[in-house]
């Protein structure tokens, strides 16, 4: 049984078509790059004017007026290039970063880019650990709400999630600090509460390991709640989203189980927003960690960062900035092909 | 309302009546989406709290003496627990917590309304603009919009807050510029699907300028939006301003819920058990920005009936 | 009795904040096997509502009250094991608007195997695979389209996948709610002609839901005419479309929409006005507003189905009447 009309002419048509879409997902991901390689520059020019041109004059803005002697602001300027034209700032500025040199820092003497590597697995500790956390319990409380929606988990997971993301995440570190690391009522404070390790803690030994994982159980624990009220509430909406489709009516009529119908059918399409939200949001990273690291003492990115505030080490400061836009473009690059992988309607 | 004194001079009937109507159609679509908001539970809730919290930051003066902020005129010990003359105990300096929360209410809603407004203004010119006009100008806007949403907010809030140093103008500055590229997009998509409606192709067959559709149709149009929109960017801002504040980029010289918080943690609030400086704050913070968010959902809600339900 | 589906006095109820609104009130409808009813109505009359229920599809909303019974057995009361086995494999479903009736996410192959998988777990995928192929080359597609993603369908192809899809687990009822509705006329024409064509070849009962009543006069062996909820009139199509007795029948049939006009289906022509509200149904016969014929009676008392011979069947007092 086969079709009236010439069907060998139209599907040979459709044919080329197909392949023609198919060849369109290399061409996706170069757009992507491309688009990624141009925020990247973007950033680095914002860096350059941020720190070079908006402060008026750098040495005695940035310095907060610590070079009182005109030698003092000559030498300063020196170091720094900052002697130099404008256009010759940046060049040398381009060339030095492009080659991983991002200056010197005004406190600790070593080179920014070594003091970035050092403070880069705490800080990557902290937060992968976290985002994972709350990926997994966010999505499922998601699922359940959005499943039931209206019922009583429903309505205590939302109102929950809605206060954590009404709550700056420090301030609920405070108060676990002070609950669970200082003791309050018949609660032991049992937790430290603060650094990454005790003082004797033998690094690299099981339990200098356990030491760690101890010291950033709070942590984890704060980060965690905070990014977990978002996710919950994208896998919960874009759930809800998915249930008024039509190709859910199709899978029941087929006879499969209402629980077959949500997890083969459902949850994988409310999964892709979801999954584009968490790669963007570990972009994140420095900026996540900036108050959690402060609160908890972590010697993080983000504690770097704050720390250079008061100095001001501002070639440090510039790093750290650098470091964290550097991140969300990658992760917004990742969470764009992660997407063209698991949807194809988005390569085409 | 300029609709409707305008070009009314010319003296045609029939076009004033049409913008009367108008006019009409639209108050009643407002009082429409008002009882829809009203039968909304969370919405109302966020109102009713917002409300107190409005109340108690214009009617400071009235419920405590700005004295109570000076250093110098603090009568109370330091760290004092919370007594019958001082409710919430004292801060550090011996000040009361409570005369200190409600004078804070004030910076946070004038942070977060203020610094709103600069976001709002640019991110709705830039999302209009580039959603609008198309072509080159609109291109370069929607990159531009694209560049600042992958900055890291909190980091280059800090960085600027630096560089121009600690002042309530600049903290307001800085989550402006900070806080629109959201906007920008939102505004952007919306102005590109009304622009593909029949009436802005019939203002354009009429001979209409640019600026006279983008003023009378879609910004007209838009405008339910950004209004939703400005509720949940409240929220975000007034969360910027505390965690600015804590960071110790706050203004010095104002007192802010951000700022207590900052001084409760140099000092060592939590190990020695001040609770009273810690909690107040902090759930004075949580509630103002839960208002904002759930009247912004709520909004949300009644203009875009879809999310029904949620 | 040899009836595949028998439906007896089934009533279908919304409830919502404003109260009840009934969406399908007392319909009788039979279908044998290997015979092809259709059922005809503008939209909102409560077609696609009545074919929900027999495969106990309608949201969980609504009340459904009568009996739907099929081959003997009652979906509306059975158990939901035994509900979820006669579903596609007893009898399938295809939807209008396959464009939203399709995972997105999934290889169209996937999809047609998955209630093969799922009725018949002995089912090797070898086999599985075999079978999506030859159910594909009987809608004619290529076997090798099975590894197509819906987007990269055409909206024809979409349709034929749907229809591969629910001859998947060889049904005995294949109910087909608006199958080309979203479609071109020449692509609609291809389409209903496969489903058609496989219809008599497999002899399979098809119980077919269309706003175009000439479409259905061209297919089918009776036509149901639907409005405001109820059956209004039904026969052996020839005489339903070529002399009805029912004014709304007559005003379908006389519209003789063209093929594939979509503001055919919104107001036939020469029938101003539109369906009514199910929530506020006029008294008597829900017609009256409308109908060119109407007296006063009309409004008094909701008529019933009367029978005029031959297997037709009219509610409308007029019938008859000069």
């Amino acid at each position: 049984m086969t079709l009236a009309t010439n069907p060998s002419v139209a599907e040979a048509a459709e044919e080329v078509e197909t392949s023609r879409r198919h060849r369109s997902y290399g061409r996706y991901v170069l757009g992507k790059v491309l688009g990624s390689l141009a925020s990247l520059a973007f950033v680095l020019v914002v860096n350059f004017f941020l720190f070079r041109v908006l402060p008026g004059d750098p040495a005695r803005n940035l310095s907060r007026g610590r070079f009182v002697s005109k030698g003092q602001l000559a030498a300063f300027n020196k170091t720094y290039g900052l002697d130099q034209s404008v256009p010759q700032q940046f060049l040398t500025y381009l060339n030095n970063t492009l080659h991983g040199d991002l200056g010197i820092s005004i406190k600790y003497r070593v080179p920014v880019s070594q003091l970035i590597l050092d403070r880069l697995w705490p800080t990557l500790l902290l937060v992968g650990t976290s985002t994972i956390l709350a990926a997994i319990i966010g999505v499922w409380l998601g699922i359940r709400g959005a499943w039931k929606r209206g019922g009583a988990f429903d309505k205590a997971s939302t109102g929950t999630s809605l206060t954590l993301y009404s709550m700056p995440e420090w301030w609920l570190g405070l108060l676990l600090i002070a609950v669970f690391a200082v003791g309050w009522g018949p609660i032991p404070g049992i937790f430290p509460t603060g650094g990454l390790h005790s003082v004797d803690a033998q690094p690299g030994t099981l339990s200098g390991v356990l030491d760690t994982a101890w010291h950033l159980t709070l942590p984890v624990i704060t980060l965690t709640l905070a990014y977990l009220a978002d996710y919950s509430l994208i896998m919960r909406s874009s759930l809800l989203d998915e249930l008024g489709e039509d190709y859910l009516t199709t899978a029941r009529a087929k006879g499969l189980r209402d629980i077959v119908v949500r997890n083969r059918h459902a949850v994988p399409n409310a999964l892709l927003p979801t999954t584009t939200v968490i790669a963007l949001s570990i972009g994140f990273v420095v900026s996540g960690a900036i108050t959690i690291e402060t609160v908890f003492s972590i010697p993080g990115l983000g504690l770097l960062g704050v720390d250079a505030l008061e100095t001001p080490d501002f070639w440090v400061l510039q790093g750290t900035f650098m470091v964290a836009s550097a991140g969300v473009i990658a992760a917004n690059l990742v969470a764009n092909l992660l997407y063209g992988l698991l949807d194809p309607r988005v390569r085409t | 309302m300029s609709a409707v004194e305008g070009d009314g001079s010319t003296g045609v009937p029939a076009t004033l009546s049409a913008r009367q109507l108008a006019r009409r159609r639209r108050r009643e679509s407002f009082l429409r989406s008002w009882r829809i908001f009203r039968r909304n539970r969370s919405g109302m809730l966020g109102l009713v709290i917002l409300a107190v919290f409005a109340f108690i930051a214009l009617a400071a003066p009235l419920l405590a003496s700005s004295q109570g902020l000076e250093v110098t005129q603090a009568t109370g010990g330091v760290l004092e627990p919370p007594s019958s003359q001082y409710w919430l105990g004292t801060d550090d300096q011996g000040r009361s917590v409570l005369t200190l929360l409600i004078w804070g209410a004030r910076i946070s809603l004038f942070v977060g309304l203020a610094a709103t407004v600069i976001s709002m203004v640019i991110g709705t010119l830039i999302g209009l603009i580039s959603g609008f006009s198309g072509g080159w100008a609109g291109a370069v806007l929607f990159r531009l919009t694209e560049w600042f949403l992958v900055i890291p907010f909190l980091p280059l809030a800090i960085v600027l807050a630096t560089v121009l140093g600690r002042s309530l103008f600049n903290i307001v500055l800085v989550i402006g510029v900070t806080s629109w590229p959201g906007t920008a997009l939102l505004i952007r998509s919306q102005t590109l699907s009304i622009k593909e409606r029949a009436y802005i192709e019939r203002a354009r067959v009429l001979g209409a300028g640019r600026w006279h559709q983008m003023s009378r149709h879609v910004l007209p149009n838009v405008m339910p939006m950004v209004f939703a929109n400005t509720t949940l960017t409240v929220a975000i801002a007034i969360l910027a301003e505390t965690t600015l504040s804590f960071l110790g980029l706050g203004d010095p010289t104002r007192v802010s819920w951000g700022s207590m918080l900052d001084d409760a943690f140099q000092v060592g609030a939590i190990t020695t058990g001040a609770w009273w400086f810690i909690v107040p704050p902090g759930v004075c913070v949580v509630l103002v920005v839960l208002a904002f968010t759930l009247i912004g959902q709520a909004l949300e809600e009644v203009l875009n009936p879809r999310l029904k339900g949620r | 009795m040899s009836d595949l589906l028998r439906m007896r006095d089934v009533s279908l109820t919304y409830r919502s904040e404003g109260g009840d609104v009934p969406a399908v009130r007392n319909v009788d409808l039979d279908l044998d096997r290997g015979e092809i009813v259709g059922i005809a109505g503008e939209s909102g009359c409560g077609k696609s509502t009545l074919a929900s229920t027999i495969l106990r599809l309608q949201p969980p909303t609504a009340r459904v009250t009568g009996e739907v019974l099929f081959e003997g057995q009652d979906v509306l009361t059975m158990s939901w094991g035994h509900l979820r086995a006669l579903r596609w494999a007893g009898a399938s479903m295809v939807f209008q608007g396959a464009l939203h009736s399709l995972n997105p996410v999934q290889r169209v192959g996937d999809q047609i195997a998955e209630p093969i998988h799922l009725h018949d777990p002995e089912t090797s995928d070898k086999q599985a695979h075999l079978r999506v192929g030859e159910l594909l080359e009987q809608v004619g597609l290529p076997a090798a389209r099975a590894r197509a993603y819906p987007h990269q369908l055409s909206g024809g192809q979409k349709q034929r996948i749907m229809i591969a899809m629910a001859l998947a687990c060889r049904p005995r009822l294949i109910v087909a709610d608006e199958p080309t509705t979203a479609l071109d006329v020449m692509v609609q024409a291809q389409v209903l002609h496969v489903l058609s064509g496989l219809v008599h070849e497999l002899g399979v009962g098809m119980l077919m839901i269309s706003h175009d009543l000439s479409v259905l006069a061209d297919l089918c062996d009776r036509i149901v005419v639907m409005y405001g909820g109820r059956v209004v009139e039904q026969g052996p199509s020839k005489l339903v479309f070529g002399e009805a007795l029912h004014p709304y029948a007559e005003a379908l049939s006389a519209a003789f929409p063209r093929v594939g006009d979509p503001a055919a289906r919104y107001a036939p022509s020469g029938l101003p006005g539109d369906p009514p509200d199910p929530a506020a149904l006029p008294p008597g016969c829900s017609f009256a507003p409308r109908c060119p014929r109407v007296i006063d009676d009309c409004t008094r008392a909701v008529p019933e189905l009367r029978s005029f011979g031959g297997d037709r069947q009219a509610s409308c007092i007029r019938v008859g009447q000069p």
